[in-house]
C-alpha cells in the first residue's frame, strides 16, 4: 500500500446462490412446506448463503474487487454456484491506519 | 517390496484408520507379509508426498465441512503436493469426503450437492463397475455389481451437460448406483480423471473388507489400488 494512502473498512455482502438449472433440494423442500402453512402464491424458492465481510480498502471499488476475489476463490463453487458482491457501507478507518 | 499408501488426515477426517486397517488386511490376504506398513497416516500440513506409492483422501468432515464440504480442505498445505502427485500419474483415491475435496480442488470434475430428499444416507447400496481402466477398478471384472456402504449428506453428483458428455465419451464414469439413492446425475457414484489415476467415489470400500462386517465387496477395489501402488514403486 502506498505511503499515506487512507484505508477504510467497508462492509461487504456476498450473496452465494445456486446457478440457474442446478437442482435445489432445500428450496424445493421449503416450497413444498408453504401450502401447509397457508402461504399460497409463493414459489420459486431458492436457498443460498449471505456472507458478510469487512474489507480494508482505499475506496468502494477496491473493496468490491477484493471481496469478489474472495467470493470467486473460496465462498462460491463455480461448478454449481454464482455470487453477487455488494458494498453495503463504509465505516471508520481501517485498523492500524489513520489512528496515528 | 514395500508399498506404502499415504492416507491423508485433515482435521475432521474420521475414516483414516478404517482405510489403513482395510488396506493392511487386503494386502495380507494378497500375500504381503511383514516389513514396512502397507499404509501410513499423512497429516494435512505435510508438503512432501515423495515416499508414497499411492494416496487416499478418506471420509469424514475435513475442517468441519464449513462453507461447503472440501472448500477449506482444498487449501490445506498438503493439497499442492497432492495435485503435483496426481499430475505425475500417482494413484490418488478420494472416498466420500475425500471425493468432495478432490472436486473442490479441481482434480476431478463436478461437485457434490445435498442429497435429493435432504436425507443423510447411511445404508448399503448396489453399485456397478463401469470401467476397469482406473487405479481403483483394474482388478475388478467390468460390469461387476458390488454392495458397498454409503454414509453421506452431500453425495448428489452434479456437473454440467458438457462435462457429463465428456465423462461418458472418455469412459470416466467409474461406478454407477444400481438404484440411485441421492439424485446424482446419470446415477454416478464415482468418476476419474482423464488418465484414470485419480478416482473419487461416494461409497466406502474400506467398510466392506471384512466378513465380520457382513460385506467384502470393497476388497477388489482396494486390491486394485494396492496393485497400482506396487506398479508405481517398480524401479525404472
Amino acid at each position: 500500500m502506498p505511503e499515506g494512502e487512507r484505508r477504510v473498512k467497508f462492509e461487504v455482502m456476498v450473496e452465494v446462490r445456486l446457478r440457474a438449472g442446478i437442482a435445489d433440494p432445500q428450496g424445493a423442500t421449503i416450497e413444498r412446506a408453504l401450502p401447509a402453512l397457508g402461504f399460497a402464491g409463493v414459489d420459486a424458492v431458492r436457498v443460498g448463503k449471505a456472507i458478510r465481510l469487512s474489507v480494508d480498502a482505499a475506496d468502494g471499488a477496491e473493496a468490491r474487487r477484493r471481496a469478489t476475489e474472495v467470493a470467486d476463490r473460496l465462498l462460491a463453487n463455480p461448478v454449481i454456484e454464482e455470487s453477487t458482491v455488494t458494498v453495503v457501507e463504509h465505516g471508520g478507518p481501517a485498523a492500524g491506519n489513520g489512528a496515528r | 517390496m514395500a508399498r506404502t499408501v499415504g492416507v491423508v488426515v485433515f482435521p475432521g477426517s474420521n475414516c483414516e484408520h478404517d482405510v489403513v486397517e482395510a488396506l493392511t488386511r487386503v494386502a495380507a490376504r494378497a500375500g504381503h507379509t511383514g516389513g514396512a506398513p502397507v499404509a501410513d497416516l499423512v497429516w494435512h500440513g505435510q508438503r512432501s508426498l515423495a515416499r508414497y506409492d499411492a494416496l487416499v483422501l478418506p471420509g469424514g468432515f475435513a475442517h468441519g465441512d464449513y462453507l461447503r464440504p472440501g472448500a477449506i480442505a482444498r487449501f490445506s498445505p498438503v493439497m499442492g503436493a497432492v495435485a503435483a502427485y496426481a499430475a505425475e500419474g500417482g494413484p490418488v483415491v478420494g472416498i466420500c469426503n475425500g471425493f468432495q475435496v478432490l472436486t473442490e480442488a479441481g482434480l476431478l470434475p463436478g461437485a457434490l450437492q445435498k442429497n435429493r430428499g435432504l436425507r443423510f444416507l447411511c445404508t448399503t447400496v448396489g453399485v456397478r463397475v463401469c470401467t476397469t481402466r482406473t487405479v481403483l477398478t483394474s482388478a475388478v471384472p467390468a460390469g461387476a455389481q458390488l454392495a458397498l456402504p454409503i454414509n453421506h449428506f452431500e453425495g448428489n453428483y452434479t456437473c454440467d451437460r458438457a462435462t457429463l458428455e465428456e465423462l461418458r465419451a472418455e469412459d470416466r464414469v467409474v461406478l454407477r448406483y444400481c438404484d440411485n439413492p441421492n439424485g446424482s446425475v446419470d446415477d454416478i457414484a464415482g468418476v476419474c480423471n482423464e488418465a484414470g489415476n485419480v478416482v473419487g467415489l461416494m461409497p466406502h470400500p474400506e467398510r466392506a473388507c471384512d466378513p465380520l462386517t457382513g460385506a467384502t465387496d470393497g476388497e477388489g477395489l482396494l486390491a486394485s489400488l494396492l496393485a497400482a501402488a506396487g506398479a508405481t514403486s517398480v524401479p525404472a
